[in-house]
This record gives structure tokens, C-alpha cells and sequence, in this order.
């Protein structure tokens, strides 16, 4: 089953004026292939926005390890910087999670 | 209204809900060769560079998750995609990097067994790649 999600982001190096912002992201989903008896299941696409804009998106297949964990970086940032993460599956299953960059 | 009217009525409004959900190249994720997932994704020819940096483990215990960070100091660099050569199915992702996000991702994968890794880097029209191999002791595709 596909479950919660938990995200950290900080700006890297700290201090107000950061070079980038590191976006970590888990997403608690099966990604069972073809090959392992079970169905399909898997996270197809990501979406990744910054203050409400999309910066990444992402389409992936069901060779993404179980249970996701992805690392990105975002061009600058501030303190307080509203991440949000989302993905959809094969099923049309989706889930998102909102974090403040600290 | 005209019976084929309707149906076209009918048909834009059935194709609407899909509409909304986003893009997944299903021909070049269901390519089972290397070539027809560069095809897929429009990288039929990349040009080796120096530029994309992979950092994963040379050996990789476990299969079914091997951790590979990307990164490309291409200029203008606005995709990445990341090919499996041996995999069932090569094309593991494809990331598209907006204004405002740098050309970066870390992710775990699955190998079924030892293999090139090659990822695509998109700039400017181009498209770029490097390879690296990764030795794999237990496959993991069946996870």
C-alpha cells in the first residue's frame, strides 16, 4: 500500500542567502515490477514546486527502488520557502506533502 | 446535434480526466533495449561529456537498491535521464529541471545485474551522456 511521505528541506551551508536548497523526500510505495509475481504498481510522476511553482518534474519507472527516496536542489532559496512534493502511480493512487524550507 | 457530433462531444469529454494527469512516455519506458529508450526519449545519438558526473558504488550488494546522484555542469542543462542498460526496461526516469531548480537528483534504483548506467544530459537542443558501470553481487528486480 502506498502511505505516508516525509520530507526535509534546508538551505545549504546555512544562513539566509544559500547557494541552493537541498530537498530531501521519501514516499512510502510497493514500486513492484513486473518480474516479481505481484502487479504493477508504481510511481509514474513527481512534481516538485517551489512558493507554488513547478520546478522538477519527474517521470520515472518501476525501477525506482521501494519505498522512493529522492535528493534535489533548488537554485537558491530562504528560510520559511514552501516546498511541495507530489507524486501519482500507475493506478492513479497520489499523495503530496508541504514543508517549510528551515 | 448530429450522432457524430455527439460521439466527439463525448470523446473530448472522456479524454478530459486524462488530460489532466501528467505525461509519461509510455513508448520510451516500455523500450526493452537501450536504443529504443534513447529513441523514446529523443537522445537517439548523445554526444559523450565529461560534464554529467555519476557518484554511485562501484559494487552494489543489493540490487534493489543502488544509490546513483547525477549531477551536470552543462550549461543550460534542462533534462536528465537515467538509462539501465540491462534492465528488463533501461529507462529508469527522466527529470526535468526548471527555472529554478539545479541539474541534481539522487535516487535508488533497482539492477537486475551488472550494467552500464548511462545518463542522458539535455541542453540547448543537445543531448549529452556519460556511463558508468555498476557491479551487481544479488539482482534485485524481483522486489
Amino acid at each position: 500500500m502506498a502511505g505516508p511521505m516525509k520530507m526535509r528541506a534546508t538551505l545549504a551551508g546555512g544562513g539566509t542567502a544559500a547557494a541552493h536548497t537541498d530537498v530531501r523526500v521519501l514516499m512510502t510505495h510497493p514500486m513492484t515490477t513486473a518480474q516479481s509475481g505481484q502487479a504493477l504498481h508504481f510511481i509514474q510522476n513527481i512534481t516538485v514546486k517551489q512558493n507554488g511553482k513547478t520546478v522538477i518534474e519527474a517521470e520515472i519507472s518501476q525501477a525506482v527502488s521501494r519505498n522512493p527516496v529522492f535528493s534535489f536542489r533548488l537554485k537558491g532559496g530562504a528560510k520559511g520557502d514552501k516546498i511541495e512534493v507530489s507524486w501519482l502511480d500507475n493506478k492513479g493512487e497520489t499523495n503530496k506533502i508541504e514543508t517549510a524550507v528551515a | 446535434m448530429t450522432r457524430r457530433s455527439l460521439l466527439a462531444v463525448l470523446g473530448l469529454l472522456l479524454a478530459k480526466p486524462l488530460s489532466v494527469l501528467a505525461a509519461w512516455n509510455e513508448q520510451a519506458f516500455g523500450a526493452k533495449t537501450t536504443a529504443d529508450a534513447l529513441k523514446g526519449i529523443g537522445a537517439s545519438a548523445p554526444s559523450p561529456s565529461k560534464d554529467i558526473v555519476i557518484d554511485a558504488p562501484q559494487i552494489a550488494e543489493n540490487g534493489a537498491v543502488v544509490p546513483i546522484e547525477i549531477s551536470s555542469s552543462i550549461p543550460g542543462t534542462s533534462a536528465i535521464a537515467v538509462v539501465i542498460e540491462k534492465n528488463p526496461f533501461p529507462l529508469a526516469g527522466r527529470f526535468e529541471f526548471k527555472e529554478g531548480a539545479l541539474p541534481f537528483v539522487k535516487l535508488n534504483v533497482k539492477m537486475g545485474e551488472t550494467s552500464d548506467v548511462r545518463v542522458v544530459a539535455f541542453a540547448g537542443g543537445k543531448q549529452f551522456s556519460a556511463t558508468r558501470e555498476i557491479k551487481v553481487t544479488i539482482g534485485g528486480c524481483g522486489g
